[in-house]
């Protein structure tokens, strides 16, 4: 399809279009779910477990009712429906009952005319619970069979050996995505037993099917809107406050609006699994993979959430962009009372990204060989299988050329800074430049695009063409990535008018768009556009027998036949088209087939200063180099590898959620670290535009990539520094200062 | 809420006598934060913004009420220097060094400083004025002996300030960051050395040992200047917490003391 139309039009693709959300969001006249009022609204509150894993053994909504003001107090006995959610297997209570499994769990929530009041209502509620010992150990509750997908990957002959083995133990610690919107919405009682839903998501789609099963409502009794979201990162794919919202909004007949506070955020999403991953890694002696052997552990936290597909992703992804005739992969998702983990930016590519990188520079100091000569060595490219699931891929896979163009960078300006703001330590002047040392490290990442295993994965849009413009109707979700923007774009390269509209419909006005998440949106929702957008093209041409379209009309010859309104005499025109990518298989049992429809490769090179004495980094630069397909909007590529790569960043030297025995210790933005702008250095982003085979235009997906080979480029160019061997992302100062080696 | 807000010091220490156990607002960098996470809800809160008294920053009196912003383009070196590692421009511009002092965090970036000069903490209630040193006001962890009635008016720095005064702090970010360890070394006209460290103990302290150790030694060499740090860290008691370790901090202690001192020995 990359071969159809695009006609040339002001703010059509390939050009940095201002995003209409751009202007409103940054003068604060954007409204976020967290700005939504209503006349008469109730405001609502959640009581939550402080503990990680208790028996309730009574409760009682007595004292909070007693309040003045208070118009309801609801348990999991006030769940009409389903009393449990979750996208893959709905496991996770709405309300908590018998039995609490993680610190921040949803027990009760409350509704009153005021927050103070309903905050105070929740908390007067009487909770007794009997204290459980928390199961926080990855290993021991793999041992304990508390798992909740166990992933292999088998290939070629297991026994086989080759003559330089390498092996490591690599943990990461668990990231939150951090998004600075907190969860928050309104839901409207519609006085017929139904309800309309505002709230931040990603796939309102699926939080209207869940929502549906937990109220016990047939499906055109819930409308769940779209709201402005704050960030994303994968935290919105899971419900949080959604049925919840709607439960006290049918019980009370009032609208009821909750606005999670940043400490109530952290207890409320899904953050990134912690994994702990054994690798062995044989070489030949020219360093040509044989066959690599890993057992990873993610934890998937109290309920599954998404940890199965993470879980597969880790697997799949657990060896990155090279050819190994020889795999054996044991991937596990545990269950722990550790506050439940689902979907970020990279989806289970990430830790593994960690650990095969750290192999592979490990490798290369064996065979004494660069490292990145050991990559080139090894390179996956087109016609070569994936080596866990045996696929072969056909589409561009430019590992060589992400690596060279790298490579082939200025070296990085040797002269070590003089200005203690951008040495390590930073303004806390810890650190003068005869106590820096610098380092270089690279790091490639793989991953795939949009969803796989045979899931049915689909995209649906609208476009109607008016006298007054098109409109494109979807139920995608602008997240901040740009996707009203891109999606606009797409519509007018295609019907050759700049006077588009992106609306974003409720679940009852359009089918699903599928998650905004997998990198997916700009290759399905995309895609689905460019279907409808060309429908809708061929039905015009078709009323008024003409060749070719623009702004005024339809043309002949040249010459127009029909103006836009001349043609709409007879009404708008209007196509639906619901979007698939090509198919994907289920793994067989050795989790071999083609189980992915698409992929991409990204690479970073980081160069780092690091004062070892008290174990500081301090970044100086770090460049990517990634294939994005077509390049539709340049802008929003940079913003996506800039962004990413600084989450991943972040994930290397300061982001980490601390648990104790199951407790967050920093459900906070003092603590929980997000770099500033003094810890972000120059960012090159260096894009290798190769056209894919079916997205829009020839674009592909790419916006998880960045986050996946940022992090272990730093811990790369900090090995490089110190000479250790850093085996823990983050890395914390004192891994570094204190080490034995 | 009931909140009063004085515009001079006499109608501040009178709403203050008339509502001893009223919540001062200094600044709110702290107490915000505590609000806002419903961990405090002061019935009374008497806002100290419009006292102009405690604005006032005269050579070595120091007005409780002047921000880290202001302290940040003073003179001071040491005092510049740990007003610049205070959070954001927005709480530098908020946050003052009285509230500093009233939160009485371990972690607070004034009290190395002060430690270091041996500053006084100076107290006014309609019964009188008093004069605490650092170490008479700063008694464990968010405890002063502030009294109920008692506003912090002032820092009263010594009359000789060492010239030479160096600060710096260990945290995981570039910018605004709580202390892991914080450290403040003056060295006077005579050589002797003072040495505080913040962020690892209850409140602030000086490193006793240390100072003596290494002031009577008349050679700084590697070897004494080594035996200063563990010494430094051999007197610091830090804890582990979710921050860092106590291995980390002592280490980091010793580190820190040792480039400061030197740093002062250079200029």
């Amino acid at each position: 399809m990359s071969t159809t139309t695009r006609t040339r039009v002001k703010g059509g693709i390939g050009e940095s279009v201002t995003r209409p959300d751009g202007v409103p969001k940054v003068q604060g006249d954007f409204a976020y779910a967290s700005d939504l009022q209503a006349e008469g609204m109730l405001w609502g509150a959640t009581r939550r477990s402080p503990h990680p894993f208790a028996r309730i053994t009574a409760i009682d909504i007595a004292p909070a009712l007693a309040i003045a003001g208070v118009f309801a107090v609801l348990t999991h006995d006030d769940v009409p429906g389903r009393p449990t959610v979750g996208q893959i297997k709905p496991d996770r209570p709405v309300l908590a009952g018998g039995e609490v499994r993680y610190w921040g769990q949803p027990i009760a929530i409350t509704a009153a005319e005021d927050a103070e009041t309903a905050r105070r209502a929740a908390a007067a509620i009487v909770i007794e619970y009997e204290l459980l010992e928390p199961l926080t150990d990855l290993v021991k509750a793999q041992e304990q069979g508390e798992v909740f997908r166990h992933v292999r990957s088998l290939r070629g002959e297991p026994d086989s050996h080759g003559e330089i083995v390498v092996e490591g133990y690599y943990e990461m610690g668990t990231q939150d995505q951090a998004a600075l919107g907190t969860e928050a919405g309104i839901a409207f009682p519609d006085g017929e037993g139904g309800v309309d839903l505002f709230a931040p998501s990603q796939w309102i789609h699926e939080d209207h099917g869940q929502i549906v099963a937990s109220l016990g409502l047939r499906d055109e009794q819930v409308r769940v809107h779209p709201a402005g979201v704050g960030g994303a990162f994968g935290s919105r794919e899971d419900l949080s406050l959604q049925v919840h919202l709607c439960l006290l909004a049918l019980y009370t007949g009032r609208p009821v609006r909750m606005v999670y506070d940043r400490q109530e955020s952290f207890a409320g999403h899904v953050h990134r699994h912690a994994a702990r991953m054994w690798y062995r890694h044989e070489a030949d002696s020219q360093g040509n993979l044989i066959r690599v052997e890993a057992k990873l552990l993610l934890d998937g936290g109290a309920y599954t959430e998404t940890s199965p597909a993470v879980i597969a992703n880790a697997v799949y992804f657990s060896i990155g962009p090279y050819r190994c005739p020889n795999v054996v992969i044991d991937g596990y998702a545990v269950r722990t009372n550790n506050p439940p983990s689902g979907a970020m930016r990279g989806f289970g590519a990430v830790q593994t990204c960690f650990a095969y990188e750290a192999q592979m520079d490990r490798l290369a100091a064996e065979i004494g060989i660069d490292p990145l000569e050991l990559r080139l060595r090894n390179a996956l490219g087109p016609g070569d299988q994936l080596p866990t699931s045996g696929q072969v891929i056909t589409e561009p896979l430019p590992t060589v050329e992400v690596i060279n163009v790298l490579r082939a960078l200025p070296a990085p300006d040797l002269d070590v800074i003089d200005d203690p703001l951008h040495l390590p330590g930073g303004t806390g002047l810890t650190t003068t430049r005869e106590g820096v040392v610098r380092g270089v490290g690279y790091a490639v990442g793989l991953k795939n695009l949009a969803f796989a295993e045979a899931f049915d994965d689909y995209a649906e849009a609208r476009v109607v063409l008016t006298p007054q413009g098109v409109e494109v109707h979807t139920a995608a979700i602008e997240v901040g990535q740009g996707m009203v923007t891109v999606l606009q774009q797409i519509a007018r390269s295609v019907l050759g008018t700049e006077h588009v509209v992106v609306l974003f419909d409720d679940t009852s006005r359009i089918g699903s768009a599928g998650s905004t998440s997998a990198s997916r949106q700009t290759q399905m929702a995309g895609g689905a556009v460019f279907a409808a957008a060309s429908a809708v093209r061929r039905a015009a041409l078709q009323r008024v027998g003409g060749d070719d379209m623009d702004a005024q009309g339809v043309r002949r010859g040249g010459s127009l036949v029909a103006t836009v309104e001349d043609l709409c005499a007879a009404g708008p025109v209007e196509e639906t088209v619901r979007f698939r990518h090509p198919d994907t298989e289920e793994p067989d049992e050795n989790g071999q087939g083609n189980l992915h429809v698409d992929f991409s490769v990204a690479a970073h090179r980081a160069v780092v200063d690091v004062d070892p004495e008290l174990g500081l980094v301090r970044v100086v630069s770090i460049d990517a180099a990634q294939e994005v397909g077509t390049v539709l909007n340049p802008q929003s590529v940079v913003g996506q590898i800039e962004g990413g790569t600084m989450q991943g960043l972040g994930l290397a030297i300061m982001e980490e959620l601390i648990f104790d025995k199951g407790i967050v210790r920093n459900a906070n933005f003092t603590d929980y670290l997000l770099p500033t702008f003094l810890d972000a250095p120059p960012i090159a982003s260096i894009v290798i535009e190769e056209p894919g085979n079916w997205g829009p235009f020839g674009a592909k997906g790419f916006s998880e990539l960045p986050a996946i080979s940022s992090g272990p480029a730093v811990m790369a160019a900090i090995r490089a520094a110190t000479n250790q061997p850093l085996t823990r992302m983050p890395v914390r100062p004192e891994d570094i200062a204190l080490s034995d080696s | 809420m009931n909140i009063e807000r004085p515009s001079g010091l006499e109608e501040g220490l009178e709403a203050l006598a008339a509502s001893p156990e009223a919540t001062l607002l200094a600044g709110g960098t702290d107490l915000m934060v505590e609000i806002n996470y419903h961990a405090r809800r002061p019935e009374h809160v008497i806002a100290l913004r419009r006292v102009k008294e405690l604005k006032e920053w005269d050579g070595r009196r120091l007005g409780a009420g002047v921000t880290f912003r202001r302290i940040e383009q003073g003179p001071i070196r040491a005092l510049a220097q740990l007003a610049r590692t205070v959070g954001s421009p927005q709480i530098r511009a908020a946050g003052t060094i009285g509230g500093n002092l009233g939160t009485a965090s371990p972690a607070g970036d004034s009290h190395p400083f002060l430690a270091a000069c041996d500053a006084h903490i100076e107290l006014q209630s309609r019964r009188g004025t008093r004069t605490l040193r650092w170490d008479e006001f700063l008694v464990g962890v968010k405890r002063t002996s502030r009294q109920d009635d008692e506003l912090i008016t002032a820092v009263v720095l010594p009359e000789a300030l060492p010239r030479r005064q160096e600060f710096a702090k260990v945290g995981v970010r570039s910018a605004m960051v709580i202390a892991t360890v914080s450290a403040c070394v003056m060295v006077d006209d005579e050589g002797q050395a003072r040495v505080a460290l913040g962020a690892v103990g209850p409140t602030v302290l000086r490193a006793r040992r240390a100072e003596e150790m290494i002031n009577s030694e008349s050679e700084k060499s590697d070897a004494a200047l080594a035996e200063f740090a563990r010494l430094v860290s051999e007197e610091v008691k830090p804890i582990t917490d979710h921050r860092s370790t106590e291995e980390y901090r002592r280490h980091a202690a010793g580190v820190l003391s040792r480039r400061l001192f030197e740093r002062c020995l250079r200029t």
